[in-house]
């Protein structure tokens, strides 16, 4: 019966209709039920929706493994932090800040990928990560002799996202509903993500995803048939690199502040996990893999502790020790049942299915 | 005047010290790659629970039987805390890498790092977040040598790394073991047709590394009187570098590479301020390994004394 509904051709656009409805919807019916703290969670999600399909593009498209994406999201968010706060006196509009914070990012992207992009795939791997590691020493100690990144504290009252005249923070009441910054934040950031998605699906159709996806099969045999393999490769640096950059803009702007704790490993491993855990190359795999790993931190929260408590009396694990432990058996365990992950896009499934 | 000998010299101890635990940990890592084509992640967090588990066991006996000598508790909370890293790596390979030997590149590696974070939260429930004081068994009293010092802790750090990395050296070269364990790395098909215990020598390679680096592990935490569930990561990355420098699958090249990375560490933290003009001070010694790494991958990837790797994404 579903088929044949399925095959009508207005249930495609009830469908998305639909789904219109539900995503416009969803932070009030979050709000109703969680409180505007998970409203925020949300918005976070969608940042790490755009983040993980930028990632996506390096480890899920062509097939190289970067431990160390969050520096890209690090140089975003700075480059944001310090052309729109009072740290510089500057406060640049969002027109020019994302645009700036994405082209350094993907200059960032290329500058790693072109030493090392002709090495084997667990160089790469060591490499990134070491590169995520030099750009977050840097952040933590670039506050003398000159004082650049204000170091470990980091860098505070950052300019709010300003869309024209429109402040995001700003709380506002249309018909007895009250839109308050979350709301903002949630509605722009949809719209970004679905920017993103769009673009990555293109993409992926495109002569360009295809090439990536050749170098991951077989590199020899993408050369063979005349793909520039290395020109490609850093290509798909510098596209996953843009990414991180905005979402890192708009991470400084709705956080309001940054400071380099918040760019360590865990969190390009978080990335990592969503990318693997969801279906390392499949767009909707990725996506439902950010979503998940966005919110577990909290939902343990608001779940395992109250438990924990009510079962022990006391709090056995610590949630962020737990959070760990779970990501890591998952990696594990994703790779050893399914090695194309919840989600697997279907040359994935084929490939490893040999 | 920045150069006087007695500062240079000090520099140079530091770092030949620092240097023989990099060897130590590189080697776990260049055996394993030499064999398996594969970057054991979770080497760095072995080390970590080896020096966590050493800790455990001489505060325990120092409570316990107060009357122990230092040198004593040392080596029972060595011989205590080697085991617990072999089993480890052994059931590391078991289950996180044996099953995958035939999958893309891509599964193992990640694997790894999961496997790495499990270490780390393993550690951090059984022992806290908190950093740990590793009780003084070795006297840290300094030695004056024309003007530098070092530590009876540092001599012995040094001293046991020699004469472990010659032993493994011998057994490989001179042994029926380590001919097997070269046939493996040589030709995996060919080794087995002749008899040669594939999967048994796998596993050893695992045991003996983590062995190494569990004894690596306690060094530091000595060296330095302080142990967390954190260490294994920063030491483990410096010390896949010293493999890559010297030339990852070699084994005199990891300990070649892990003697120059502490050299370079500690002279680029001792001297970088002054050739920097005081704009890159010692906080920045992280980076150097790093910047030596990617040099390295740049003009010469197969490291010092590697063989040409076949470059494969």
């Amino acid at each position: 019966m579903l088929g044949h509904l399925k095959r009508h051709p207005l249930a495609k656009w009830a469908g998305l209709l639909l789904v219109a409805a539900a995503l416009l919807l969803l932070p009030f019916a979050v709000g109703r039920v969680g409180g505007p703290a998970w409203v925020r969670v949300l918005d976070f999600a969608l940042l790490y929706v755009m983040l993980a399909l930028g990632l996506n593009i390096v480890v899920g498209f062509a097939g190289l493994l970067d431990l160390g994406y969050i520096a890209f999201y690090a140089v975003g968010a700075y480059s944001y932090a310090l052309l729109a706060s009072p740290h510089f006196g500057l406060h640049l509009p969002i027109w020019v800040l994302l645009p700036v914070g994405a082209v350094i990012a993907a200059l960032f992207g290329v500058l790693l990928g072109a030493p090392v992009l002709r090495l084997r795939g667990d160089y790469l791997a060591i490499v990134t990560l070491g590169f995520g590691e030099i750009i977050r020493i840097f952040l933590n100690n670039l506050n003398a002799p000159v004082n650049i990144t204000n170091g470990p504290q980091g860098i505070s009252r950052i300019d709010p996202l300003t869309i024209g005249d429109f402040a995001l923070t700003k709380s506002q009441t249309f018909w007895g509903i009250t839109f308050s910054g979350v709301h903002w934040h949630y509605y722009f950031f949809l719209f970004l993500a679905l920017l993103t998605i769009f673009i990555c699906m293109r993409l992926e159709d495109s002569r360009i995803g295809r090439a990536w996806v050749a170098i991951r099969e077989d590199e020899v045999a993408a050369k063979a048939m005349g793909i520039n393999t290395r020109n490609i490769k850093l290509l798909a640096f510098a596209m996953g690199a843009t990414f991180g950059g905005v979402a890192g803009g708009l991470f400084a702007g709705f956080q309001g502040f940054v400071s380099p704790e918040s760019f360590i490993l865990m969190e390009s491993i978080v990335v990592l996990c969503a990318v693997v855990l969801g279906g390392m190359g499949n767009i909707p795999g990725v996506i439902i893999g950010a979503i998940i790993l966005a919110t577990l931190p909290d939902l343990l929260r608001y779940t395992i502790m109250p438990a924990q408590q009510y079962l022990f009396g006391h709090q056995v694990i610590d949630p962020e020790v737990l959070r760990t432990l779970l990501f890591g058996l998952a990696l594990v365990l994703v790779m050893l049942f399914r090695p194309a992950g919840l989600w697997p896009s279907q040359v994935r499934k084929r490939e490893l299915a040999r | 005047m920045i150069f006087q000998f007695d500062i240079l010299l000090q520099q140079l101890i530091n770092g030949v010290v620092l240097g023989s635990v990099y060897a130590l940990v590189a080697l776990g890592y260049t055996m394993v790659y030499g064999i398996l084509g594969l970057i054991n992640f979770a080497h760095g967090d072995v080390v970590m629970i080896g020096a966590m588990t050493a800790l455990t066991i001489a505060t325990t006996l120092q409570t316990v039987a107060p009357d122990m000598p230092n040198a004593l508790v040392l080596l029972v909370a060595i011989a205590g805390a080697a085991p617990v890293c072999m089993v480890l790596g052994f059931t590391i390979e078991r289950v996180a890498y044996r099953p995958l030997r035939n999958a893309p590149r891509l599964a193992p590696l990640i694997t790894a790092i999961g496997i790495s974070m499990v270490l780390q939260a393993a550690a951090m429930m059984i022992w806290g977040r908190n950093y740990f004081t590793f009780p003084e068994l070795l006297p840290h009293h300094p030695i004056d040598v024309f003007g530098a010092t070092i530590t009876p802790v540092q001599i012995a750090i040094v001293g046991l790394a020699a004469s472990l990395m010659a032993g493994l050296t011998l057994m490989v070269n001179r042994t029926r073991l380590g001919r097997a364990m070269r046939a493996t790395a040589e030709n995996q098909p060919v080794a087995a047709l002749m008899g040669v215990n594939i999967n048994g020598i796998i596993s050893l390679t695992f045991i003996i590394g983590s062995a190494l680096g569990c004894i690596a592990g306690v060094m530091v935490a000595a060296n330095y009187s302080i142990a967390h569930y954190y260490m294994g990561f920063v030491l483990g990355l410096k010390a896949f570098i010293a493999a890559v420098l010297g030339g990852i699958g070699n084994l005199q090249g990891a300990m070649l590479g892990g003697l120059l990375l502490g050299l370079i560490e500690s002279l680029g933290a001792g001297y970088m301020g002054y050739l920097t003009g005081g704009f890159l001070g010692s906080h920045y010694q992280d980076v150097l390994a790093f910047i030596v790494l990617i040099i390295v991958l740049t003009f010469r990837p197969s490291g010092l004394m590697g063989e040409r790797i076949a470059e494969r994404a």
